[in-house]
């Protein structure tokens, strides 16, 4: 099990245009598949253009009390990346005069970052219709600090996800560290315990998987169902829906990919699943994503590989939403994670 | 010529049967995609069954379809375990019954 970053170990994929290289190379170059561009050009829908704003990511730092094999934030402990208040409250200024009805903030662990608490009751004043912390479940019982935050998350109407790879310990280890099984369950049921994803509450918990290896994700109404079974039969546990994930080939998950010599097997499967109905729906249509240092992406991956928007409007403290809707999305052939069967998004399946 | 009978990356290739003989190769199809699919068996009991006669039936690309294709239904290694001894049980349970065959004939040849 990995301990460090990629950045710490000084690997080369650590770098952003490293990792482009790779995905422009290779099976890419010589025609055995389609770049991404050309294949949503056969259904005329290049170039991707960004719809009004709905939804502002908001990644407040790369830290992490994880080091999970397959992380596409390369997070970790080791990341110093972090939010300062001042870049917040430009967030927070720009909140107010877009339109997004949805908040979503991710890190690495975001409740890693000082001045979160203070961020979450800032924002929660605005009143955003969704409000979504990304919370990796162990930091609630990683240190005494953390174990009041389903109380925290209850009093601003936090609707949390979390992720959670497997029903079962021996999976959920493997991929995330061990250990980690056993905490996320106490945290689930502390989160069921203050009224989280029970049957009926506002206060939402949504779970998310993402496969622990080189495949796509099974049918998500399908695995919600076998994870609500398992949870419920093994710990008594409840929660809301369940979004399948697929690995997008960047970070971690593309050194894994190398490494395992999985990586063109998994570009084929990507490409094979290409679901042009999916692409209407990628996230980076109406999602913005802000990184640790102010500026702009058009999603999270795309932070991960330094592809900043194609706009004007660089950096939220230059926000302005005349330069950056209908701007041209950036893709890259990781893109192909997003469109692969009935499509993936921060939020599961989008086809 | 090819140096193996078997190439992983053939198994890509399968649906390239229907171009020497549409008909039958879509029909083929058609059906295979209906067994699979949701039924009074959910996806992920089917998958596990046709693991278990992937092994029993020794194919290697059906092996690799069918371990990759219960992974992504969430099944553990060690179901993917039992479910292969299951076929293999179906196996020498049907081979060793035949010994009945055998101790029948040995009776009535020899007393
Ligand atoms: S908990 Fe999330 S951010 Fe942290 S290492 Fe794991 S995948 Fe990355
Ligand atoms: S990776 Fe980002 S830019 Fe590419 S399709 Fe997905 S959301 Fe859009």
């Amino acid at each position: 099990m990995a301990t460090k970053s990629l950045k710490k170990l000084g690997s080369d994929l650590a770098k952003s245009n490293k990792q482009l290289e790779i995905l422009s190379n290779g099976i890419f170059a010589n025609d055995e598949l389609p770049t991404f561009k050309n294949k949503i050009s056969e259904t005329s829908q290049f170039p991707l253009k960004a719809k009004p704003l709905e939804i502002l990511q908001i990644n407040v730092g790369y830290m992490c009390n994880q080091v999970c094999e397959h992380c596409h934030v390369d997070a970790g402990p080791d990341r110093k990346e972090i939010m300062t208040q001042e870049t917040m409250q430009q967030i927070l200024d720009v909140i107010k005069t877009t339109g997004a009805h949805t908040l979503d903030l991710t890190g690495g662990a975001p409740e890693m970052n000082p001045n979160f608490r203070w961020f979450v009751e800032e924002a929660s004043k605005i009143g955003v219709k969704d409000f979504i912390v990304r919370s990796n479940l162990t930091i609630i019982r990683a240190n005494k600090k953390y174990y009041d935050l389903p109380q925290f998350f209850k009093k601003h109407n936090i609707h949390v996800i979390s992720s959670m790879p497997h029903w079962t310990r021996g999976k959920t280890d493997k991929q995330r560290g061990e250990g980690v099984f056993d905490m996320s369950i106490k945290a689930l049921q502390e989160l069921n315990a203050v009224g989280y994803g029970m049957p009926g509450s506002d206060l939402k918990l949504d779970l998310v998987y993402n496969p622990s290896g080189a495949f796509l994700p099974g049918d998500q109404s399908a695995m919600e169902k076998d994870f609500k079974k398992a949870l419920m039969e093994d710990f008594s546990i409840q929660f809301h829906n369940l979004f399948a994930i697929t690995n997008l080939p960047i970070a971690r998950f593309l050194d894994f990919l190398i490494a395992s010599e999985n990586y063109e097997d998994y570009m084929y499967s990507l490409v094979e699943a290409y679901n042009p109905a999916a692409v209407a729906n990628v996230m980076c249509t109406n999602t913005l994503s802000v990184s640790w240092d102010g500026y702009l992406f058009d999603c999270d991956f795309n932070q991960m590989l330094e592809l900043p928007v194609n706009s004007k409007s660089k950096h939220i403290s230059e926000y302005k939403t005349e330069l950056l809707e209908g701007r041209n999305i950036v893709i890259s052939q990781h893109c192909y994670g997003c469109t692969a069967g009935a499509g993936s998004s921060c939020q599961g399946v989008v086809a | 010529m090819a140096k193996t009978y078997y190439d992983p990356a053939d198994l890509r290739k399968f649906g390239k049967i229907t171009e020497w003989n549409e008909e039958l190769g879509n029909k083929f199809f058609d059906y295979y995609g209906k067994v699979f699919e949701e039924g009074a068996l959910t996806a992920r009991e089917k998958s596990l069954i046709a693991l278990a006669v992937a092994h029993t039936e020794q194919c290697p690309y059906c092996i690799d379809a069918y371990t990759k294709d219960s992974l992504q239904r969430g099944v553990t290694k060690e179901e993917m375990m039992e479910a292969i001894h299951v076929g293999a049980a179906i196996k020498s349970g049907a081979t060793l019954v035949h010994g009945v065959q055998m101790m029948n004939k040995v009776n009535k040849l020899d007393g």
